[in-house]
């Protein structure tokens, strides 16, 4: 009896994963079929999908349009997130609990909410929609993260390192470049990849903010769908997969071998 | 090198009064302890002289300066962690260069200078290891090289030895000694470790609950109490409720139920003041355990139970109602539980403490 139930979780299990994983390894097969229709049957091997891809303008200026507002939105939302970090981690001050909490709340507000509410925001402004405002949107939605992320691993490096900094003569400053940051650098590296990620992926927010005729990666691959599933998505697909998890992954490896030489 | 004052000190965590009114002076090129029991204040009193705390009121003066609005970093202190603070992510030679580096020291110096501070904690050529790669007591001795090699005002250290074994923190503790009396820095050295405490200082403050309560050389404070905390902190006492029977020049005259009549010496009851009670206080080993006669001053005492330490044995006692403890070396074989003997005390090194509720 034991035994049934303990296989029947394991199926159960198994069947979860595969309804995870399932999707992610269509499109990774099919990017690579050289069928017409982009799904099944498979037809033969091939990279045309890739080719057509890269002669593909419309993507590649998106693309490029991701990539940028990724970047960008990485350095923002670290550099803020780092200060935020070491002022709520570092300092006492008062109303700290309210701005922890403003900091935190775009993770749990609605994207839409938070997308329309920019929004109404900005026009109340007239500010018109631009790459600016894009900009703007995605490094609220990252900087939470890197906020969570850069505080937990300053919460964990003891203070005595930057007194000592500080009793053998380096000023406040001197201390955050010669100690602080340097012991969270695996955590700011780590950020500024969740900030990257979290940029490249949005699509929602994105549509609202971004101008018009401007399109990200996402926003491009929706626009395409409407019309047919075209063999190019899965390729596009691809490409997606292979930067948000190859960055990561990479950046890990080169986390270790840093800290191997450090250690 | 620098004189280090406290006038009239106070520190004040909201309701927590950390440090009570403490004068100190730490004299020039002398080592002195702050030795308390954990939540005494200690800590707290190195900070503020470092700079990582701001006293609530009082002044500090170091070589005869204010220093209360000097920043840390232009204090030119040295300063030793309990647990190192040796910097992870920078290799020993750049640790013990960390200092130097904002000091405009050349290069060429910043070499050498590093090599010297290696040799004088005895670590040559360690430099290009990472602190990770060393021991708990190499790291000791790092972070001592580091904070000594900016040639400091004042030494620092908040109770260094703390996480070493036992073995090595003995070690450590003649070392650091030896390297303090070579260099010649003040130093100030925080434990609650009386062994320690007694062993390495020229001064003790002893502390308990934030306030100050004797500062003397440790032949002073360990002989002379000046109230019961550093009677009972120190070693191991017996405390005796007495009546004063008669004081001169020389003596005073205490009556106790254990012992009856004791005089102890003038010198030894200086803060008993003009009281009518008292305490007699009888360090455990003064207090000599005898199987021979019963003599005219001796106390016949039961055995309860003996602690083998070796070359000493401790011996929980009973006198009547009364509980006693008498450290005595072993000559042959020790007394056995159970047993009764007879003690004496030396009355020369007994000492007069204020009543209880006085
Ligand atoms: N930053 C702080 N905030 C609040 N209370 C503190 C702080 N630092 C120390 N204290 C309190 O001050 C008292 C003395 O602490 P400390 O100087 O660290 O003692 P010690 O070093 O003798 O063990 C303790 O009661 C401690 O709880
Ligand atoms: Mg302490």
């Amino acid at each position: 009896m034991k035994l049934r139930v303990w296989t029947l979780l394991k199926t159960y299990t198994v069947l979860v994963y595969i309804f995870m994983f399932a999707p992610i390894a269509v499109v990774l097969v099919l990017a690579f079929n050289s069928s017409q229709f982009g799904g099944f049957p498979i037809e033969g091997f091939s990279f045309r999908w890739f080719v057509k891809l890269s002669e593909n303008e419309a993507i590649i200026r998106a693309l490029r349009t991701s990539i940028i507002l990724g970047a960008c939105t990485a350095v923002i939302a670290t550099t803020l997130g780092i200060l935020a970090a070491l002022a709520l981690v570092r300092y006492t001050f008062r109303g700290k609990d309210l701005i922890t909490t403003v900091l935190i709340a775009p993770v749990l507000v609605p994207e839409t909410v938070l997308a329309v509410g920019l929004l109404i925001f900005m026009r109340w402004l007239h500010v018109p929609r631009s790459f600016g405002l894009l900009l703007l949107g995605h490094s609220i939605i990252a900087l939470p993260f890197v906020v969570l992320v850069v505080q937990a691993r300053l919460t964990g490096i003891r203070r005595d390192y930057e007194e000592a900094a500080r009793s053998l003569g380096a000023n406040p400053l001197q201390t955050f470049f010669a100690v602080t940051f340097p012991l969270m650098l695996p955590a700011v590296f780590a950020g500024a990849l969740f900030a990257f990620t979290i940029s490249f992926d949005n699509i929602t927010a994105t549509i609202f903010w971004r101008p018009s005729g401007m399109e990200t990666v996402p926003t491009q691959i929706f626009g395409m769908l409407r019309n047919s599933v075209s063999p190019e998505i899965n390729a596009l697909g691809f490409v997606m997969i292979c930067i948000t998890v190859g960055v990561p992954l990479m950046a890990g490896a080169l986390a270790r071998y840093y800290m191997r030489n450090t250690k | 090198m620098a004189r280090v004052e406290l006038v009239d000190i106070q520190k004040s965590y909201g309701a927590v009064k950390a440090v009570r009114n403490a004068n100190i002076v730490f004299g020039d090129a002398s080592f002195t302890t702050l030795l308390g029991p954990s939540g005494c204040g200690k800590t707290t009193i190195l900070r503020m002289i470092s700079g990582l705390a701001d006293p609530s009121s009082g002044d500090i003066l170091i070589g005869g300066n204010r220093v209360n609005d000097v920043p840390i970093h232009k204090r030119n202190l040295g300063l030793v962690f309990q647990n190192y603070a040796l910097f992870p992510h920078r290799t020993i030679g750049e640790n013990i260069a960390f200092g130097l580096k904002y000091r405009g020291v050349p290069k060429s110096d910043v070499t050498r200078k590093v090599r010297d501070a290696l040799d004088i904690v005895r670590l040559p050529g360690v430099e290009d290891r990472y602190p990770q790669q060393l021991s708990g007591g190499q790291q000791q001795r790092i972070a001592l090289a580091r904070a000594i090699v900016i040639e400091p005002d004042v030494l620092l250290l908040d109770e260094p030895l703390s996480a070493l074994d036992a073995n090595l923190r003995e070690d450590m503790r003649v070392e650091l000694k030896a390297i303090q009396d070579r260099i010649g820095v003040t130093t100030i050295f925080v434990t609650h470790d009386q062994s320690e405490a007694l062993a390495m200082s020229d001064s003790i403050v002893v502390m308990s609950a934030g306030r100050v309560e004797q500062i003397g050389n440790p032949d002073e404070v360990y002989n002379t109490p000046a109230s019961e905390f550093v009677a009972s902190f120190l070693g191991a006492s017996n405390l005796l409720p007495a009546r004063v029977l008669g004081r001169d020049a020389q003596g005073v005259a205490l009556e106790t139920a254990e012992f009856g009549t004791t005089v102890v010496p003038a010198s030894r009851a200086a803060t008993l003041g003009d009281a009518s009670r008292g305490q007699l206080m009888v360090r455990a080993e003064k207090l000599f355990l005898s199987d021979g006669p019963a003599s005219p001053d001796s106390t016949q005492a039961v055995i309860e139970a003996v602690d083998y330490q070796g070359q000493l044995a401790r011996y929980f006692l009973r006198v009547g109602d009364t509980q006693l403890q008498a450290i005595n070396m072993i000559s042959g074989r020790p007394f056995a539980a159970g047993g009764t003997v007879n003690l004496t005390l030396a009355a020369d090194e007994c000492s007069a403490l204020p009543a209880k509720d006085a």
